[in-house]
């Protein structure tokens, strides 16, 4: 009986949790494009998203840079966290801090502090909002991600490791990038894909720093909101959904599998 | 003795198809320090933990002072448990985690105080019960976690590897603590633990267990002196286990080697295992060519007391402090010794072995009882 | 040492991105909130927050976060202590089952809302169907908490599990060998081990639900503002970026209280890993 209740309980929340996904797929399939009614099922959004050059268009962009600020994200976020664990606990803590201000601020600040930050570029040299401001801020909010997956392998990492490769004979560079990096690899690994997502799904941020012309998925969805949201969004959003899905599982399963093995033997 | 106060009857328990224990029976006398020893995986925890009640038993029942607690969630029953790291409630100050179980029971103020005075004093840390479990060593925690659960008044205390997490010399003193705990209490301790020695120290009664099955229950000493198969003579203390045959009573051949033994009714030209502990072997030092000597020599009936009955070459040497551990190659087995007296490597030796310090047992009848190898 | 110094050198290009990117940004929206368009020093714009109609907006915004998150609370705990009864086999899957919908664009599942809740909405055909009465919860506060709820669970849950998951389970039999139900042990072991799951999780639902923006404009219907819609309005509406700025100081003074809430409690910093 608690048993059940348990099972229930669980299957509410989750009932909860994916009742918009189900409405967004069912929908995704519908041939009529209201979203009060059922006019049967169809693939006609997902036909037409394909030969959407705009959606398409913005799907790039959307892509483009999440792949461009988690990679460089991920490139200045791990040098940093490798730096930060040599410096004194009191500089260190100091960097964390202000590491920490665009993950617990509002994002509507973040935003906000960075549109002002452009307006000025703008203003005194003649910066243009568009794909690079997106890119500026995207890397400055994945940035702190990275480093909070990458800083405790860091830390599990055995110092001496690294002396030793010095004391037989190799350069910083050669040692880094034979002795560290391979150490720390899986938290830079998770740090991108937390990035990617952070940036895939990001809406605040982005609206206030994209200027106009560009756009996002999320800030494309929230302008059409109003006048009603184009079905071949559901379409894409399904589409990107079941890949991340696929992705996830793909990710979660190997390594796991893995351990498993080593577990019965 | 005294009367049974736990009567565990024919438990089986698996996880999964991992069959932990199988079919066992065993009995608590009252006011025991019994220790259920043997390496990880042996099913000890588990056992604890059925008595405790966080287990339920697949088939079995638990009998506790005459009544049947196999279905007893663990707040109702009348014993506690010290766990291993502690699991002390990090939250609380000592004084309330020692409280803690008294106030479920709803005691009055004054008593839980009364009691947390005594357990504290009991355990030697009169000061400090307004600290919190972190700022404790080890081994302050373990004694809280003992007292946290004897101002239960319970009657019997279940103690899960209580000592693992301390290091040596920390343990050893814990042992005299707990022995003296024990004596003063005068309840039933039942003992969970991989460590041999430990198991020797403080107890009554020693249950070996391996793979899910009791190997041997008996005194320290019994286990020690006469264990009873290959798996509990190689996991108490070291030791040389060989495989031979029983020529007759009172005569087995180790290696090719006539010896003379006190052990009868094994049969004849029965293959069973020796087990001769390193300090029971003898060694004498021989000539590097003692061969001639001893081929000269008429082979009298004596020759072994000056020649030995086995000859080999030491191959290590190792100073323990009290004594030299060395290995001996002797007619292709190597040799356990320990002695006061010391023999270079590559000195020839001669071996001899009272016939009381040789153990005799059965080989092991079939594949399950077979010593498993020891997990640390 | 030599090798030292390279290491360090390392986080020299964060260090710089940090001061451009986070302080120097930081450090404008304070300039433009404590000036006028005269380029004066006043406290004008922070002050404002006490005109009625931005009183109202953040009164509103800490009411309805507020509410969320104990709503978030009390679905999350009992969800958190299901999940953590789990075998350890199955753990992984599950947490991810939750947290899955988080993959999924949160501007369309919030729409996926509005056409749920819509008065000739899919629900409200369900409940006729069924000859139930209809709700009327679109663009009403309600259907605020109802979407800061939604959008902000799984941000609750996971800290709650992972401290729930994290206490030893022999310190919960050590509770149950000590005499305690299963009461007695949430209420007096399990809840106080996990307070700083509780605290993290409160900040992550309490500080994206107070600046939000977006859930009130798509399930408010446009007409209730919180503070985070007025923000927004100066900025992208009035272009007013000292009257943006000004507010935008008084939401980041109800951040870092909650901040300075969270560092007490949290001190290992354990909640925030998602």
């Amino acid at each position: 009986m608690i048993k059940f209740l348990k099972r229930f309980y669980a299957v509410l929340i989750l009932l909860f949790l994916y009742l918009p996904m189900i409405t967004l797929v069912v929908l995704s399939f519908n041939s009529s494009k209201s979203r009060a009614k059922w006019g049967g099922f169809s693939f006609i959004w997902y036909r037409n998203l394909f030969h959407d050059s705009e959606i398409m268009k913005v799907l790039l962009t959307t892509l483009l840079v999440a792949f461009v600020s988690a990679v460089v994200a991920c490139f200045i976020g791990t040098i940093a966290a490798i730096g930060m664990n040599k410096m004194k606990p009191f500089t260190r803590s100091a960097l964390m801090g202000v590491t920490n201000i665009p993950m617990l601020n509002a994002d509507i600040v973040t935003g906000i502090s960075l549109m002002l930050l452009f307006l000025i570029l703008k203003d005194k040299f003649g910066f243009r909002f568009g794909i690079v401001s997106i890119l500026l801020s995207h890397i400055t909010f994945n940035i702190p991600y990275v480093i909070l997956s990458v800083m405790p392998r860091i830390k599990k990492m055995n110092p001496s490791n690294y002396e030793a490769a010095l004391d037989l004979g190799a350069t910083p560079v050669y040692a880094f990038f034979k002795v560290i990096l391979p150490d720390i690899w899986p938290g830079v690994l998770s740090g991108f894909l937390m990035a990617f997502t952070m940036s895939l799904d990001d809406f605040i941020i982005t609206y206030f720093t994209k200027g106009s012309g560009v756009d996002t998925l999320s800030t494309k969805i929230y302008a059409m909101v109003k006048k009603g949201v184009n079905p071949e969004m559901y379409a894409l959003s399904t589409l990107i959904f079941v890949s991340v899905l696929i992705l996830l599982i793909l990710i979660n399963t190997l390594p796991s599998g893995g351990k498993s093995k080593k577990a019965e033997k | 003795m005294s009367k049974h106060l736990i009567d565990l009857q024919n438990i089986s328990k698996s996880f999964g198809n991992h069959l932990v224990l199988d079919e066992m029976n065993l009995y608590i006398r009252e006011n025991e320090f019994l220790t259920l020893l043997g390496p990880s995986g042996c099913g000890k925890t588990t056992t604890l933990r059925i008595i405790g009640g966080f287990e339920t038993p697949d088939v079995g029942r638990v009998i506790f002072d005459g009544e049947d607690i196999t279905n007893l969630a663990p707040n109702k029953r009348q014993l506690n448990t010290v766990f291993q790291k502690y699991a002390l409630f990090t939250h609380m100050t000592i004084a309330e985690n020692i409280a803690f179980g008294l106030k479920i029971k709803k005691k009055s103020k004054s008593y839980i105080d009364d009691k947390i005075k005594y357990a504290l004093k009991l355990v030697n840390l009169e000061d400090y019960g307004n600290r919190y479990p972190d700022s404790l060593s080890g081994g302050q925690q373990q004694r809280i976690a003992i007292a946290r659960a004897i101002v239960n008044e319970p009657k019997v205390l279940l103690l899960d590897e209580p000592l693992g997490a301390l290091d040596l010399k920390l343990r050893q003193d814990m042992q005299y603590e707990l022995i003296r705990l024990k004596k003063e209490l005068g309840i039933t301790f039942i003992y969970v633990t991989h460590d041999q020695e430990e198991a020797l120290t403080m107890s009554d009664t020693i249950v070996v267990m391996n793979q899910g099955y009791i190997q041997q229950i008996g005194t320290p000493e019994m286990i020690y002196n006469e264990p009873e198969n290959a798996f509990v003579a190689d996991f108490i203390g070291d030791s040389n286990i060989i495989s031979s045959t029983m020529i007759q009573d009172k005569l087995v051949e180790i290696l090719g080697v006539k010896f003379p033994c006190v052990d009868t009714g094994f049969g004849e030209n029965k293959p069973v295992d020796v087990v001769i502990r390193p300090e029971d072997v003898e060694m004498i030092n021989l000539l590097d060519d003692y061969e001639n000597e001893m081929a000269s020599a008429a082979s009298s009936e004596d020759s072994w007391k000056k020649y030995g009955r086995i000859q080999g070459v030491v191959t290590h040497i190792i100073f323990k402090g009290v004594h030299y551990e060395m290995e001996v190659m002797a007619n292709g087995f190597e040799w356990l010794v320990h002695s006061t007296q010391m023999f270079p490597v590559g000195q020839k030796v001669g071996i001899n072995v009272d016939p009381f310090n040789i153990q005799i047992m059965n080989k092991p009848a079939s594949e399950d009882e077979e010593a498993a190898p020891i997990e640390e | 040492m030599k090798s030292n110094k390279f290491i360090k050198l390392l986080s020299a290009p964060y260090i710089v991105w940090a001061v451009g990117f986070i302080i120097i940004p930081l450090i404008m929206v304070f300039y433009y909130g404590l000036s006028n368009r005269d380029k004066q020093f006043t406290f004008e714009y922070v002050l404002s927050i006490a005109k009625p109609e931005h009183f109202k907006s953040l009164y509103l915004a800490l009411l309805l976060a507020l509410v969320s998150t104990i709503v978030c609370i009390l679905l999350a705990y009992p969800l958190a202590l299901i999940l953590s009864g789990l075998k350890s086999k199955n753990e992984h899957l599950v947490v991810f089952i939750f947290i899955l919908p988080m993959w999924m664009n949160f501007l369309l599942r919030t729409y996926a809302w509005m056409t749920l809740l819509e008065n000739n909405g899919v629900i409200n055909s369900i409940l006729n169907f069924l000859h139930l009465p209809n709700i009327q919860i679109i663009n009403t506060p309600a259907a605020i908490v109802f979407g800061m709820v939604y959008n902000f669970l799984p941000f609750m849950i996971l800290p709650l599990y992972n401290s729930i998951n994290k206490i030893d389970k022999n310190v919960l039999n050590a509770a149950r060998d000590l005499g305690a139900n299963y009461f007695q042990t949430l209420f007096r072991v399990i809840i106080p081990l996990s307070v700083p799951g509780i605290i993290s999780g409160i900040t992550m639902v309490f500080v994206p639900s107070l600046t939000t923006f977006v859930v009130s404009e798509m399930l408010g219907g446009g007409k209730i503002l919180l503070i985070g819609n007025v923000i927004e309005q100066e900025f992208t509406q009035n272009s007013n970026w000292y009257q943006g700025s000004g507010l935008s100081i008084v939401l980041m003074l109800f951040i870092i209280i909650s901040m300075v809430i969270t560092n007490i409690y949290d001190k290992d910093g354990e909640g925030n890993t998602l």
